[in-house]
């Protein structure tokens, strides 16, 4: 394999592939149910990226089970079940270790049509980009960790972050698109990257019109930023060009480490502003155009 | 002047810890220590959304911040 998918797809006939994707890491909210559903949404995400199904899933834990009560991993497997049951994903298993530090997540399998499959890369020249979740999580997370963060601002990122991104998949794959991913740790800058590095085609990102929490800005310029943004930043500006009129802050958003973030969908024009009305009418909201696929700079990315 | 050693805090501690010296003693000098240049980069933008100037100097562990109050 040359380039870096959301997940692995294994071709079983000409009617049916496999999806199977894992992911797992340490909490990131205070409430062990509301992190069991987060690391499920997130699990669950690379899936839906590629356009699939996902069918079965396998718990991964690490538990400090000398140091931690274990109703803790109780509340955290009971908020993972339900977030899979939402999602219609059978538990079929898993495996725990003794760790230092708790860690939970999922190995899922999918399944999906072999001509179906979306990839990361494919997109034309003339797609709009669609972004199905605001930015912002990272730097919530982190300002939250600070004890900075107010409950309102919490409030809203868990609650983006449990999000299914299963409605936006099913949306997307009722209409022609040419590529897929789903943002997270990379932000969306680095998942945009991949989309287009070593590709004939560039991008513009319009930062006006990118979907970002309030608070998040708000953060960022009190430098409640994770280090794994500016890491984001570093590893990939080479690729990007930035208008002058845009602030340090809104391009560290940009390459926000998101977790459990939206999908990012690159649509033919026509057939975008149809998807778009179809996220709005099922309740993705935030879901906006925020860009194109452009000729020139060819593996490039523009911020405007 | 008021000191902040963060030296071996990753982020947000280091933020934290200077928003706490800048609430508890206004219009005074504040010199913090921090060892990564993500710290440095953090604690510069609260201190610049709070006023303060922000002068960074390169140490051998690190940096040393000398944030000045606003309107001095």
């Amino acid at each position: 394999m040359e380039r870096a998918e959301d997940a692995g797809v294994y071709k079983l006939n000409d009617d049916l592939a496999i999806v199977q994707t894992i992911d797992f890491f340490t909490p990131i909210v205070d409430d062990p149910y509301t992190f069991g559903q987060v690391a499920v949404a997130n699990a669950l995400s690379d899936v839906y990226a590629m356009g699939g199904r996902p069918l079965t899933a396998m718990n991964i834990v690490c538990f400090p089970v000398k140091t931690m009560d274990i109703s803790v991993l109780r509340e955290i497997l009971a908020g993972g079940l339900d977030k899979m049951r939402e999602a219609g994903v059978i538990l079929v298993g898993g495996h725990s270790v003794e760790d230092q530090e708790l860690k939970y997540g999922l190995g899922v399998t999918g399944v999906i049509h072999p001509a179906k499959v979306v990839f990361n890369t494919g997109a034309r020249v003339g797609d709009k980009l669609i972004l199905t979740k605001p930015l912002g999580t990272g730097i919530i997370n982190t300002a939250l960790k600070g004890g900075m963060a107010d409950e309102k601002a919490v409030a809203k990122s868990i609650s983006c972050m449990v999000t299914l991104n299963r409605t936006a998949s099913e949306l997307m794959m009722e209409v022609d698109v040419h590529a897929c991913t789903d943002v997270t740790g990379f932000g969306l800058l680095g998942h945009a990257c991949e989309m287009i590095e070593g590709t004939n085609v560039g991008m513009a990102v319009y930062s006006s019109a990118v979907p970002v929490f309030p608070e998040a800005k708000e953060f960022a310029t009190m430098g409640l930023i994770p280090a794994g943004t500016y890491g984001n930043k570093e590893f990939r500006l080479h690729m990007v060009e930035v208008a002058t009129d845009i602030s340090s802050d809104m391009l560290l958003i940009l390459f926000d480490a998101q977790t459990s973030g939206g999908l990012l969908i690159s649509v033919p024009s026509p057939g975008a502003e149809e998807l778009l009305k179809k996220l709005h009418d099922e309740g993705i909201g935030e879901a906006a155009i925020i860009g194109e696929i452009v000729a020139q700079p060819k593996g490039k990315i523009i911020i405007k | 002047m008021v000191e902040v050693d963060v030296r071996g805090f990753s982020c947000p501690i280091p933020v934290v810890r200077t928003k706490k010296a800048i609430d508890e003693n206004p219009n005074e000098i504040i010199t913090v220590l921090v060892e990564s240049a993500v710290s440095k980069e953090n604690v510069s933008r609260l201190a610049q959304s709070r006023g303060y100037s922000v002068k960074v100097e390169e140490t051998p562990g690190g940096y040393h911040l000398l944030l000045g109050p606003p309107g001095e």
